[in-house]
């Protein structure tokens, strides 16, 4: 039986993981961003998981359900701030959403 | 033995009146000021009494007697106590500040009755009497020193008693500031008591010091530095030469603090400490001479500027420079007891001087110029006759208190100078100055109270002062009358009371090899048949010396002011420039400003302040204030709000931390 090889999951992580990163920069609107950040984690959950089939240990797959639980909270959090924004500015557009600064 | 064992409810009587008129004086009325003030120093005076009764029980083996109430202060092997101690020095110190205190509290009471701050006055003098006492009953250098700096502290605040008026604010500080420049020695002089002895008590230093050989003369050892360094800090407080100059300002505070503080008590200070420090400088014939001659010489120069004064005030002030350049004098040519026996009866007659003074300018309301005075013999009578009581004693007037202790001390320099040309000199000096002092304190005398009056006699209402005043001025009369007399046997060749009491201070710890130590050379001689000897025939002519002077003094004033009168102007502009001179005071104030006080002046703004405060030390803040500043606002651009442009920074973040842990791998690798 032909096992694929780790970097091939590896590989397959870090482009996921980019791909995420610049979605969550060059994206304007924030539902988009969000669904970057969920990309982004489960990239690195990808990852934890190659990792624990190649080395045989259940460490990864821990760290993995933690994230996917993380995430969880993290999606109802930012669901509800996103739904406030947009109860109180009536758009989606992060670039107006700058009262952060000095 | 009740009080010896609470030697501090005396200090703690005058810092109570203080403390209550100081805080809650405001509300009371005159005469409860009056009974606080008057009443601590009373009760002050009278707890003396009893104390000094209970001294007479001790047995001499007690004495010092040390009362020691806690430790002040401890760093390493430096320990501070705070501890009191009472001799026969300190007791005659203790009469003398107590009850001199006392008579000018009361005349205060007349005086200043019409002053604003009456409280306030009443609380310094007060405050003053505890620092005074605090003085001369401390067991150790720091004690005293307190008691020192307290002492100057409160001639601050009552030369600059009228603060509104700028003279006197400016004589306080003046004042302060020239007897700052003795107390740096002082206090650089009991760092090295310290380093020497390991100890600041004073019966610790005495014991150790009695088993040091002396300096040998003319040469610079320990003893002589400490004793230079000592005697500086007694330079300043007592106006000797080259730190008078504050004193004769001093005459700006109300005149019974000039009786008290810059005659009677304070500004002898610095002679108590030369005595109380006899073992030190009976071993340094050095410092001995040092203190000789600057005593002579102040006595001598101080009296000169004294002729040409006609402010009656400055007049005084500058014969109370004189007259503590003789105690001085005393001091130096080992002489200890004679120079306090002058510090005591100069209290006495300058004192009263000073207050007569006072009742005087009181009765020609406020004027103080001599030349706006004359023919008030009449008309202040108790005034005139108490006054002319101090002058008598003051020139040395046989029978009067002054005779016995400024013979004493010419005749201990004349006895000294036996041994040494110098000392002859210094005598000499000592000898004209007595004539002069006659000479200028008639000449006050002739001015003030005879010839015709030179004031406007329908606008200036002449009166004799209260009896608060004049009481005190009574009493101090006949203390300047008959004080000397405690040292009468002395011109009988017998030895002294006040010298024979003073003994045991001044011989416990004196050297064997004893430096020029005239009084107990003098002491010892007489004590026995000695008198008959030709030595003591010679000595005791020459005590007549300073009387002919001091009578050539009295003609000279009585023909240039009551005989023709017209004749001092005459003189003046005759003499022309030596007289500007005089009348100047020597330009000392003049030149002072030009060489110190400007130089330093021109320093401290062009070099310290406007180069060092404002370029250096305030460069530097401010540099490094603008530097984080403009850091801060460049760094402020950062932060622009924009989630995406922070989401851009923490890419960029972990970028370079990936990179730098790759870096960090690889070498690790290798």
């Amino acid at each position: 039986m032909s096992v694929v090889p780790v970097s091939y999951y590896l590989i397959l992580s870090a482009i996921l993981f980019g791909l995420g990163v610049v979605a969550f920069v060059f994206k304007r609107n924030i539902i988009t961003i969000f669904m970057a950040i969920e990309l982004m984690l489960n990239a690195v959950n990808l990852a934890f998981v190659a990792f624990a089939r190649a080395w045989n240990q259940l460490d990864g797959l821990v760290f993995v359900f933690f994230v996917i639980v993380v995430a969880a909270a993290e999606a109802a959090v930012g669901l509800a701030i996103v739904m406030t924004i947009v109860h109180n500015r009536q758009t989606l557009n992060v670039e107006r959403v700058n009262l952060l600064k000095l | 033995m009740f009080l010896l064992n609470h030697l501090w409810i005396i200090l703690a009587l005058p810092l109570a009146g203080a403390a209550v008129n100081g805080l809650l004086g405001k509300t009371f009325s005159k005469s409860t000021v009056n009974a606080v003030a008057v009443g601590s120093v009373s009760l002050a005076f009278l707890a003396v009494a009893e104390l000094v009764r209970e001294f007479f029980q001790l047995s001499p083996d007690q004495i010092p007697y040390v009362g020691n109430y806690f430790t002040w202060m401890t760093a390493g092997t430096f320990r501070v106590d705070f501890a009191l101690q009472i001799d026969q020095l300190t007791v005659v110190m203790l009469l003398v500040v107590s009850f001199v205190g006392m008579l000018i509290h009361i005349y205060s009471t007349g005086y200043m009755a019409h002053e604003g701050g009456y409280y306030r006055f009443f609380c310094y003098l007060n405050l003053f009497m505890f620092f005074m006492l605090t003085l001369v009953l401390g067991a150790n250098l720091i004690v005293m020193f307190v008691g020192w700096e307290g002492v100057g502290l409160c001639s601050y605040l009552l030369i600059g008693f009228y603060f509104l008026k700028k003279s006197a604010a400016d004589a306080g500080k003046k004042a302060f500031i020239v007897t700052r420049i003795g107390d740096f020695g002082f206090t650089v002089g009991i760092l090295l008591v310290f380093f020497t002895f390991g100890t600041v008590a004073f019966g610790d230093i005495f014991k150790q010091v009695a088993s040091w050989p002396s300096d040998p003369a003319g040469h610079m050892g320990t003893l002589t530095i400490i004793c230079l360094l000592l005697f500086t800090g007694a330079i300043g407080k007592s106006a000797q030469l080259p730190l008078y100059v504050w004193l004769p300002d001093a005459m700006e505070g109300p005149t019974p603090v000039s009786a008290l503080i810059h005659a009677a008590t304070m500004v002898t200070a610095g002679v108590y400490m030369v005595a109380r420090m006899n073992p030190l400088f009976s071993r340094s014939p050095m410092a001995m001479l040092a203190v000789a001659t600057v005593g002579a010489l102040t006595a001598f120069y101080s009296a000169t500027i004294g002729i040409c004064q006609t402010d009656i005030k400055k007049v005084l002030a500058y014969s109370t420079v004189s007259q503590l350049g003789y105690m001085f004098l005393g001091c130096g040519v080992g002489a200890y007891s004679a120079g306090i026996f002058h510090l005591m009866t100069h209290a006495f007659f300058k004192g009263l001087l000073f207050l007569a003074a006072g009742s005087v300018i009181h009765a020609v309301g406020g004027d103080q110029e001599m030349f706006h005075m004359g023919g008030l013999r009449k008309k202040i009578p108790i005034t005139f006759w108490t006054m002319f009581a101090a002058t008598l004693a003051i020139a040395g007037a046989p029978g009067f208190a002054g005779f016995f202790s400024k013979d004493e001390i010419l005749e201990a320099t004349r006895a000294a100078s036996a041994a040494s040309t110098p000392i002859f000199v210094l005598w000499l000096l000592a000898v004209a100055a007595a004539g002069i002092t006659s000479f200028y304190m008639f000449r006050l005398l002739f001015l003030t109270f005879f010839g015709k009056p030179r004031y406007d006699e329908h606008k200036v209402h002449v009166h004799e002062s209260p009896r608060n005043m004049t009481v005190p001025l009574i009493f101090l009369a006949i203390l300047s009358v008959v004080g000397g007399w405690v040292a009468a046997p002395h011109f009988a060749g017998g030895t002294d009371y006040f010298e024979k009491f003073l003994h045991p201070v001044f011989s416990t710890y004196a050297p064997a090899d004893a430096v020029g130590n005239a009084a107990d050379a003098m002491a010892a001689s007489s004590g026995g048949e000695a008198t008959t000897s030709a030595g003591m025939e010679i000595v005791h002519s020459l005590t007549g010396w300073p009387v002919i002077v001091a009578l050539l003094g009295f003609l000279l004033a009585w023909w240039l002011y009551i005989k023709s009168p017209e004749i001092p102007k005459k003189i003046a502009k005759s003499a022309g420039g030596l007289y500007t001179l005089v009348f100047n005071k020597y330009y000392v104030d003049e030149i002072y400003l030009a060489l110190i006080v400007r130089p330093l002046l021109w320093i401290s703004t062009n070099v310290l302040w406007h180069v060092v405060d404002e370029g250096i030390i305030d460069g530097a803040l401010h540099g490094i204030a603008r530097g984080a500043q403009e850091s801060g606002g460049q760094a402020r651009q950062l932060q622009s709000g924009n989630a995406r442009s922070y989401a851009a920074w923490v890419v960029i973040g972990a970028v370079g931390f990936t990179v730098l842990l790759l870096v960090l791998w690889t070498k690790v690798v290798q």
